[in-house]
């Protein structure tokens, strides 16, 4: 067993785990934060998307102890149900979801596309690298990385634009 | 996943000593491709050495003009360098057709060049695969080929390189700068860092055991308009079928090199000193000694038909 430390959505905790233990396991599993889900388990759906250190990763992709130290922000960080992140909250407003499984990888993943493209991080669609603004088709570039099974993009990316358009104002 | 123990690296030297002296030891940086087929037991490490604070994370200018780049700048940084924007565009935009934001935030320059071939034989334990278990056998040659390699290619493997960074890379003509389990540094030029297949398509890249990339140098940028095309079956997050990085130059001279075709990431001098010819002279010097299967025979009229959109639209920018 490794001995690991994390904040976990402000919180500091401290873990005794197998080395094996993924990052996502560890939230699920020994801090029973289940917002985050396991989809595919191998980076391939954004299911375990989670901000560690101000950016969006697979959490199903790394080893806990790889994080030794750091910060990491859950879908439970972002907001709670009485005082719901802006993103959280145009989720709901554009109904981006139905089963709701993806939901949480895909608002973690929409809150640091919204970062990336303010700090200028430039994608397969931008035209000029340098640049970097919003638009739809970077958003949905920037969020294929997570699936929806339901295919709810369209109110996704209605409620990503609208968090985008109050962002700006 | 196979149990393994693991210990954070302080020292690129001690990094480097302690993969040498542990049997089956591993470096782990992003871990992106390494936990993956490590889930899936087709890489089974007893040991991981944890590289990520190694402080190899900077972008620096070279004395010759050029950029150093540390091994562990993620895809997502040295895509969004401002330097790599405005003077190596070709490995800006190469890197953010690869993967997704998530895996571009945690993947690093050096493990990007060292992620495994996604042939789907090599992914399937149940299958055989000389790569993944030397001697068994080649189940992709009589199997479905569609996404594999072309060029490069041999009886005992037909796997592609699926790197879209490390294409740019080798067009940019970069140096991956190593340091060996007894301190001794070299420089690899990309041309000579990837291994082909040959009888032994286990062994991968020229690296030692116990050597680990610090760098990725670049030379003096080079001018014209760079472009990265991907041909590829969904418009986002998948890997190439084809992809072409080009340098346009004012002067009817350019520079190719290709992805999704090649056991390595594909160049040669005939593609280039075709460039004046146009996109039908180059595709067919890009080509020589291709060797296809029924399944991805397509990816030679792919080729020719992707350098003539580039042609196409160099023309419209002219």
């Amino acid at each position: 067993m490794t001995p690991v430390e994390l904040t976990v959505n402000g919180r500091e905790v401290h873990l005794q785990l197998d080395p094996r233990t993924s990052l996502l396991d560890a939230l699920r599993e020994h801090l029973k934060l289940t917002g985050t889900k396991k989809g595919c388990d191998h980076g391939q759906c954004g299911a375990c998307t989670v901000i560690v250190e101000g950016r969006r990763i697979n959490s199903c992709l790394t080893l806990a102890v790889m994080h030794d130290g750091e910060q990491v922000t859950t879908i439970e960080g972002l907001g709670t149900p009485e005082a719901l992140h802006p993103m959280q909250k145009a989720f709901v407003v554009h109904d981006g979801y139905q089963c709701g499984y993806c939901t949480p990888g895909q608002i973690c993943s929409a809150v640091s596309v919204l970062e990336e493209i303010k700090a200028g991080v430039p994608s397969h669609v931008t035209e000029n690298l340098d640049r970097v603004a919003f638009s739809e088709d970077e958003v949905r570039e920037r969020m294929s990385g997570n699936i929806c099974r339901c295919a709810a993009y369209s109110n996704i990316i209605a409620a990503i634009s609208d968090v985008a358009g109050e962002s700006k104002a | 996943m196979k149990p393994f123990t693991y210990e954070r690296a302080n020292s690129v030297e001690a990094a480097a000593k302690a993969a040498a002296s542990v049997q089956g030891a591993r470096f782990i940086a992003g871990g992106t491709n390494l936990l993956d087929l490590m889930k899936l037991q087709i890489e089974t490490p007893t040991h991981l050495i944890d590289v990520n604070r190694l402080g190899l994370d900077r972008i620096e200018k070279t004395e010759e003009g050029g950029l150093r780049i540390g091994a562990l700048v993620r895809n997502t940084d040295l895509a969004a360098d401002t330097t790599v924007r405005r003077d190596y565009g070709v490995l800006s935009r190469a890197l953010v057709a690869g993967a997704s934001g998530q895996l571009r935030n945690k993947a690093t320059t050096a493990g990007n060049l060292l992620q495994r071939t996604r042939c789907p034989y090599f992914y399937d334990i149940r299958m055989p695969c000389n790569k993944r278990k030397p001697g068994s056998g080649c189940g992709a040659l009589k199997g479905m080929s569609r996404s594999l390699a072309i060029l490069g290619v041999s009886d005992a493997c037909i796997a592609q390189h699926p790197s879209d960074m490390a294409v740019a890379m080798r067009l940019l003509d970069a140096q991956v700068e190593t340091m060996g389990a007894d301190g001794t540094k070299r420089a690899i030029p990309i041309a000579d860092f990837h291994l082909l297949p040959g009888e032994t398509p286990h062994k991968e890249t020229v690296l030692n055991a116990g050597e680990i990339i610090t760098s990725v140098t670049l030379p003096k940028p080079v001018a014209g308009t760079h472009v990265y095309r991907k041909v590829r079956d969904r418009a986002s997050y998948a890997f190439a079928l084809v992809s072409v990085a080009a340098i346009f130059g004012k002067d009817g001279t350019a520079r190719f090199a290709f992805g999704g075709i090649g056991a390595k990431p594909w160049r040669t001098a005939e593609a280039d000193a075709a460039a004046s010819e146009g996109a039908k002279a180059v595709a067919q010097a890009a080509l020589a000694g291709a060797r296809t299967t029924e399944h991805n025979d397509f990816k030679r009229p792919l080729v020719e038909r992707t350098l003539a959109s580039l042609y196409r639209q160099q023309e419209a920018r002219a």
